[in-house]
This record gives structure tokens, sequence and C-alpha cells, in this order.
């Protein structure tokens, strides 16, 4: 069935599709809808789930925690100083392997209070051990909420399903919301590895001493290292089903491009705006959207950027003191890669500042002027 | 005096043999954390009036009522004399570990 609906309320189908079955949430603005909608589907008997009211994200992401080392599809979402709050409990929610998803609508971090979109408080959490998929329209959100669930209780890690605020968040889009019947057959019901139960007492998360410890922080890392693989495959199951193919990484006229722009979120779509316009000019571009930001596809991302000759990472983020995020990850997987590509950093639209397509063409103004980058950070749109 | 079973420390040789999770692997049957005590209860029974307050005082489950009255399960108990001090009767009186 085709739909106009807004980003949130697709993230709140992606939950009620994949048949979550306990959901906390406390709300922050710009994630609010997403958990409306869901309470009003578990109030009117649409969502066969629990929604568990509390008093703040930490206590959100305990509650989820709970119900997950219970046996249940567990969901949430968050903001922000919403996702700072929980921090703590999402080392407990990947260390414990529990497979829980989450929304994070990407919302700058105060101070200066902000509502509008950055990605700084998503990647604040890089190493807490959960999956990071960063999403470009609202039909992608709807598709990676299910496949994360597939992926997360898969491999036994859990999911940040990630979109920028108001960008896609409070936009509204034409999205196809699949078949409950087809998401059944996508989506079988989860098997816990193991669960609480009194049929067989257990306790988890308990002390690990130098003994043991190692060994399960050396597991986490070893099954992240399966993701890439399969999301692959789940990539594909989905497409067989629905007619709509999810990747880790999605390139876009990068088989001749002599400059690729590397981008991640909505701002992933306004470069292919660009990319079309500049192409009409003979100049030869592409884009590389990374949709998976951990595990970090390596191999796709060192494979596609092999035959660039420049490329220029946007970043919708900062990290103080070095640059851009998603750059940092970009030259580190090249490093070692035969790649002498120079790698060009770009940090715009933090605290919602719009990037448009003209912002593209500005980046490649400044990449085609110069051989090697002049500057460890060009600063697009800034008021300097 | 404890009926638990005996169990040996589990350490596993490789990450393969290990839970996905950290869980219990039964740490207690073999931790017996009653060492820590510096002060043991002993109970009188004489003046015991089977009321039970110790064994819903007690904070590590130590307290067992064996034939309806409470004795101490010393591999556990770590000597915090909360039984001594609910006791109504004071028939509980914490006396010095000799090690």
């Amino acid at each position: 069935m085709r739909k106009v609906i807004m980003g949130n309320h697709a993230l709140s189908y992606g939950a009620m599709l994949s048949r979550t079955q306990v959901i906390s949430a406390y709300p922050i603005t710009p994630q609010t809808q997403v958990v409306e909608l869901l309470s009003e589907m578990c109030a009117d008997g649409t969502l066969q789930a629990k929604f568990i009211k509390v008093e703040s994200e930490h206590s959100a992401m305990a509650a989820c925690i709970g119900a997950s080392i219970a046996g249940a599809r567990t969901f949430t979402a968050t903001s922000a100083q919403g996702l700072a709050l929980m921090h703590e409990l999402l080392h407990w929610a990947s260390g414990g392997r529990l497979p829980i998803v989450m929304g994070d609508i990407n919302r700058a971090m105060a101070p200066g209070w902000s509502i509008w979109t950055d990605q700084n408080d998503s990647l604040s959490q890089r190493d807490t051990g959960w999956m990071q998929f960063y999403v470009s329209s609202n039909q992608e959100v709807i598709d990676t909420t299910i496949q994360a669930f597939k992926i997360a209780e898969t491999i036994g890690i859990p999911a940040m399903v990630v979109l920028d605020a108001f960008a896609l968040s409070h936009t509204y889009e034409v999205v196809d919301i699949p078949e409950q019947d087809k998401v059944d057959a996508y989506l079988p019901p989860y098997k816990p590895y193991a669960r609480l139960t009194p049929d067989a007492p257990c306790a988890f998360d308990g002390l690990t001493g130098p003994e043991h410890y190692f060994e399960l922080r050396y597991k986490l890392q070893k099954d992240m290292e399966k993701v890439p693989a399969l999301f692959d495959k789940t990539g594909r199951e989905f497409e067989k089903i629905f007619g709509r193919r999810l990747e880790a990484v999605e390139p876009y006229l990068c088989d001749d491009a002599e400059i690729i722009l590397v981008t991640s979120g909505t701002a992933g779509f306004t470069a292919r705006v660009a990319v079309d316009e500049m192409r009409k000019e003979g100049i030869k571009i592409g884009n590389l959207r990374i949709r998976m930001f951990r595990p970090f596809p390596f191999d796709d991302v060192r494979r596609i950027l092999a035959k660039a000759s420049k490329i220029a990472v946007l970043d919708r983020n900062i990290s103080y003191g070095y640059h851009g995020i998603f750059c940092q990850e970009v030259k580190s997987a090249l490093n070692g890669s035969g790649s002498s590509a120079p790698v060009f950093g770009f940090i715009a639209g933090l605290g919602g500042r719009d990037i448009k397509a003209a912002s593209f063409r500005e980046i490649v103004d400044i990449v085609r002027r110069q051989d090697k980058p002049a500057e460890e950070i060009n600063w697009i749109g800034v008021k300097k | 005096m404890s009926k638990k079973r005996d169990a040996k420390k589990i350490v596993y040789e490789s990450a393969r043999d290990f839970p996905q999770m950290p869980m219990s692997q039964g740490s207690m049957l073999w931790n017996k954390t009653g060492s820590w005590r510096n002060i043991r209860p002993e109970i009188h029974l004489e003046k015991c009036t089977q009321c039970g307050i110790c064994w819903k005082f007690c904070p590590d489950m130590s307290i067992v009522i064996e034939n309806e009255f409470p004795a101490v399960d010393y591999d556990y108990c770590k000597g915090c004399g909360i039984c001594a001090e609910e006791c109504p009767m004071k028939c509980i009186v914490m006396v010095e570990e000799r090690k």
C-alpha cells in the first residue's frame, strides 16, 4: 500500500510491521511522533505490544534491556540529549548481546539548545558496540527498520536506524508500506539465544573476571565483522520479497568518476541532484552514500573509491580537534589500499543549516582547484 | 551444614566454548563468600519463637529454616549482623570469627 507519510511515522510502521512486542521510550523533539503513533497502535490494538512509559531515556533503554533479556522483540527511539543519557545502557545492550532496534533522529547536541539536525549525537555513540545504519528516504526508514531486526537477531547485536531531524523525520514522502504477510515471511519470530525464564533460571551480565571478559569482547568484534556479509545477504532476501535492494553502501555513477563525493543521510540524495547537474556539464563525478557506518564497510569503500583520482567527504558532524568523522573512516579505509587519491574533508550543515545542491558545487569547485587539500577542514556555508 | 552441591569453578579455554553473552554458569556454587566474614551469628534456639524475622531480613538468603527453626548457612553468611539486630528475642549473638 502506498501512503504519504513522515519519516517518523515510517519508523513507527517499520516497528509495527516487525511485530515489536515491547516498546519503551521517552518523548523528545524531533523523535516524538515515532512513539506517539506506536502508543496509539498499542492502545487501539493495531499492535499487540506492551508500551512502557518511563521517566527518562536511561530508564527507557533499561526497560528495553529487561524486555529483550526476557525474549521480547524490543524497539525504542530517541534523539540527541536523550541518546546521550542512554549512553551507559547502550553498553549493557551490546555487551549483553541483545538485538534491540532503536531509531535515532539526528539532532544537534546542546548547548546552544537545538532541535535541528546533525550527526554528533549518534556518532558520539560510535564505540558502544551498536550497529549504525544511516538512511536517506522515508522508504529506507521503513525498509531498514525491518532489515535491522533481522540482522540484529541473527547476530545478537543491537542496531540504530539513524535519520536526519526534519530533513527526513518531518518530511512527507510517498512510501510503499510492505504487506504484513510479506514482512512475516522475511522476519520470523525472534528466537533468543538465551532468555530469562523460570524454566531455566539464570542470571545475566554479572561479574565477569579477567579470565573471561576479554573473550566476550573478542566475540562481539568477531560477530561485528560478519555483519557486512549479513547485510548483503539480508538485503538480497529483502529484494526477493519486496523488490527493493538494501545495500551497506550505495554508489551512484562511481564507475568512471574522477571525483567521488562521499556522503551519508539525506545529504546523500541531495548529492545525487548535484551529480546529475554536473554530469550534464561533462564533469566526471559520482556519489558514494555510506548507509552502514558500524561496522564500517571497509571492503566496499576501498573497492568503489579505488579508481577515483580525488575524494571529497561531506560530514554533518565533527570530532573536535581532528575533523569530520566519516572523513576519518574513509582515510583509514584507504590507508594501505594502494589508492593515492587525496581525501578532501568538508564540514557542512551543523545544527540543521541546509545542505543544498549548490553546497556540493562549492565542494567540487574546491576539489577541482586543488591538487592536494590545502586545509584539513573545508567549511561549507559557515559565516567565517 | 550446607546442602548445596559441590561445584568447580568453570574456566573456558577457548572463545568458541563461551556463551554469546555474559550469563551465570552457577558461579555462586563454588564462590563461597562466607570467607569474607569477620564476625559470625550464632543462634540460641532455646529462646527462639520461630517468628522468621531473621530469615526475612537476611539480605543474602543465608538463614535457612531447618526442622522449623532457623539456621545459618556459613558458606555464604558475610556476618553483617542484621539478623542479630532484628531478632525480637535477641537470641542471635555475633561472635568474633577465629581463622
